[in-house]
């Protein structure tokens, strides 16, 4: 025993340090303090994660435009969203958006060769729909994108679907095996950081409409229905932003009291955006195109893919480092830059109006309540009633 | 104060470290020593800056009263006393009390020829305070990142660092910690119970001693550490969770900026998962 409890000790010891060297990281590291001194609100990182991000998060450089020409509904057939752009920012545009969506197949990806007019390929219907949403995001989303603004690129990145996007109903895959459990639950999940959380917190939040406050309003917990387990989604939804944006959340909360607009920071409120947002694209703009998409597109569940915040962010707090893409694309920055309102707008083609139906569910919560969204201090009293909200389903 | 009638004769001088027989006496039960004096300096001084930092704080609310340390643009310069330079002297007067402390249970403990194993326990604990306040911060390049002085204040920075690894009981030593404060509780509840149930017996019988001790736990579980071993076993067992308390801070910020759990990735990730042909 003498020996042996020692050299147990050194060979435990040995392990560890193993384990240690190989996963860590290490000094130096880069700290940015989010709240009052001393209250432990603060972002971090190393040097390499930062050098990363820079790396993986930098615009293309744009292609210059011009305004010269007649607009571009008189020289091509067929155009229905940006007919009124001069034919020269159109061509500008439309040669960028074969950078951003795709830079192999080139205009063929969408264009039938010899009949660029034709509708014939389904990408091309999507392609202009999706145009239609940047100019809506870009034009009734200003709480959240502000002047930045977004391009196909923002999303896109050179790929002809966006990398991370999601879908409903896909089993969890990073372990299994001996981990596998019966009912899906302590898996793995990708979208909490890896933890023992839900796998799809997405589909009852950016999808459906349950509400993410579980915080009571009294330091008891009277009149407040919620349960841990449903904390647990909120909790994963969060780490999602958390992953998706590479903060930390601290960046946007004061963890002694999350619920607490008056506490937070001014980032929560335009995540707050963000999540309405999110929520109006995928219901108004994906869902509806699910249809259209061939199915390779489609998720294992024949469901269409969906936008979350990594679908932008993709691991920086401002998507592509907020270089100020849009303004490069003045024509993308919505329909008030063209000179008719957008023919293909959902109002104009009869379907509802998301931006009416986004902002009347908005008018009843705490960010909307207050009328700049660049100070962090909707009122609580506002908030939406937590004790309203149900259960995610699953 | 009085005095049992056999606590003189362990009286003794000699054994100081430092002052020699300058500071060698008792006030009362104390005995004072060189770090005696120097612990009743920084205890008072720290005290009254505080108090200081109270008077020019925004409230006497004993809850509420709150010494920051300095904002991180700081680094790791001096600041003014109201921006977090109080803090810093604080701090030298908390480590400066904390290790006179330890240094007057060095001379207590020679004075009596024992072993130093209280002071170096106090170490410990010296050791895990110095973490957070001085070694993490030295790791991090600002005394900015260490916690205030502030009894709701404190909590504040537990809750926010916590949560600036995303889900901090996914830290490795954290874990190790929890677990061990817990083993601790365990040990102890379990050799003081046995204690007074050697010692208080059924009516009319006689007070049991080691040997019933010792037999009830290789009846129940075919082993007994022993009466000496249960307190060296409850001495590693407390000196470890405060070792992996401080460990599982200094890991976190200095050596993983990322959430705990996707520190897990190397885990989830070995090729151990798919051995059940999943």
């Amino acid at each position: 025993m003498r020996v042996s409890i020692p050299l147990l000790g050194m060979v435990g010891a040995l392990a560890l340090g193993v384990v240690a060297v190989l996963t860590l990281s290490h000094p130096p590291t880069i700290s940015i303090q989010r709240g009052y001194r001393g209250t432990g609100m603060q972002l971090e990182y190393t040097p390499h994660q930062i050098a990363t991000a820079f790396k993986t998060n930098q615009a293309p450089t744009a292609i210059p435009q011009t305004n010269a020409g007649p607009a571009a509904g008189t020289i091509y057939q067929n155009v229905q969203v940006l007919k009124n752009v001069p034919v020269s920012a159109f061509a500008g545009i439309m040669v960028s958006m074969t950078q951003w969506v795709a830079p192999k197949q080139g205009c063929g990806y969408c264009h039938v060769a010899g009949n660029f007019a034709s509708d014939a390929k389904y990408t091309k219907r999507v392609a202009r729909r999706m145009i239609q949403m940047t100019l809506y995001i870009n034009s009734h989303w200003k709480q959240h994108v502000k002047n930045v603004g977004v391009t196909c690129d923002t999303c896109h990145r050179g790929n002809n679907a966006p990398s991370q996007v999601w879908f409903t109903g896909v089993p969890s895959t990073a372990a299994g095996g001996l981990t596998q459990g019966f009912t899906g639950e302590a898996m793995p999940s990708a979208a909490a950081d890896g933890s023992a959380l839900t796998s799809d917190p997405f589909t009852p939040f950016l999808l459906g409409h349950d509400k993410i406050r579980v915080s009571g309003k009294t330091a008891l917990p009277n009149g407040n229905r919620m349960s841990v387990q449903q904390t647990e989604w909120t909790y994963a939804l969060m780490m999602s932003y958390s992953s998706a944006l590479g903060v930390n959340c601290d960046y946007c909360h004061n963890t002694r009291a999350f619920n607490k607009w008056s506490e937070s920071t001014p980032q929560r409120v335009i995540a707050y955006y963000g999540l309405h947002m999110v929520r109006a694209l995928n219901n108004d703009y994906m869902v509806p195109l699910t249809g259209t998409f061939a199915h390779n597109m489609l998720g294992p569940s024949g469901d269409v893919a969906k936008i979350n915040c990594a679908t932008c962010h993709q691991g920086a707090y401002k998507p592509l480092l907020g270089a100020k893409m849009a303004a490069q694309y003045p024509y993308l920055e919505g329909p008030g830059t063209l000179a008719d309102p957008d023919p293909k707008s959902p109002a104009a083609s009869g379907e509802a109006n998301p931006a009416m139906i986004t902002m009347t569910a908005v008018t009843t919560t705490p960010a909307a309540s207050s009328p700049s969204s660049t100070t962090a201090s909707p009122s609580t009293n506002t908030a939406p009633a937590s004790s309203a909200t149900t259960k995610p389903t699953q | 104060m009085a005095m049992l009638s056999f606590e003189q004769k362990y009286r003794v001088r000699g054994g100081t470290l430092i002052g020699g027989d300058l500071f060698d006496f008792w006030v009362g039960p104390f005995y004072v020593g060189f770090f005696g004096v120097t612990t009743a300096f920084f205890s008072i001084l720290g005290t009254l800056l505080i108090v200081w930092g109270a008077a020019i704080g925004p409230t006497w609310n004993i809850w509420r009263i709150n010494i920051a340390p300095p904002a991180l643009h700081y680094g790791l310069g001096l600041a003014p006393l109201a921006h977090g330079g109080l803090w810093q002297i604080i701090t030298i007067c908390a480590i400066g009390a904390f290790c006179s402390w330890a240094l007057r249970e060095v001379e207590i403990s020679r004075k009596l020829g024992i072993g130093l194993h209280v002071p170096a326990a106090f170490g410990v604990a010296i050791f895990a305070y110095v973490s957070l306040e001085v070694i993490r911060p030295l790791l991090m390049g600002a005394w900015g990142v260490a916690f205030p002085y502030g009894i709701m204040s404190h909590l504040d920075w537990v809750s926010n660092t916590g949560y600036a690894y995303v889900n901090f009981e996914y830290n490795p030593m954290h874990m190790v910690a929890v677990t061990l404060f817990f083993t601790t509780t365990l040990a102890l509840s379990l050799h003081g119970s046995l204690v007074l149930a050697a010692i208080n017996p059924a009516k009319g019988e006689v007070v049991k001693f080691a040997e019933h001790e010792d037999t009830f736990f290789r009846d129940i579980i075919g082993y007994s550490i022993g009466t000496l071993g249960i307190h060296r076993l409850g001495l590693f067992l407390a000196l470890g969770a405060v070792f992996a308390s401080a460990a599982c801070i200094l890991i976190s910020g200095p050596f993983w900026t990322q959430g705990w759990p996707s520190w897990w990735g190397w885990w989830l990730h070995l090729p151990i998962w798919s051995a059940a042909g999943h």
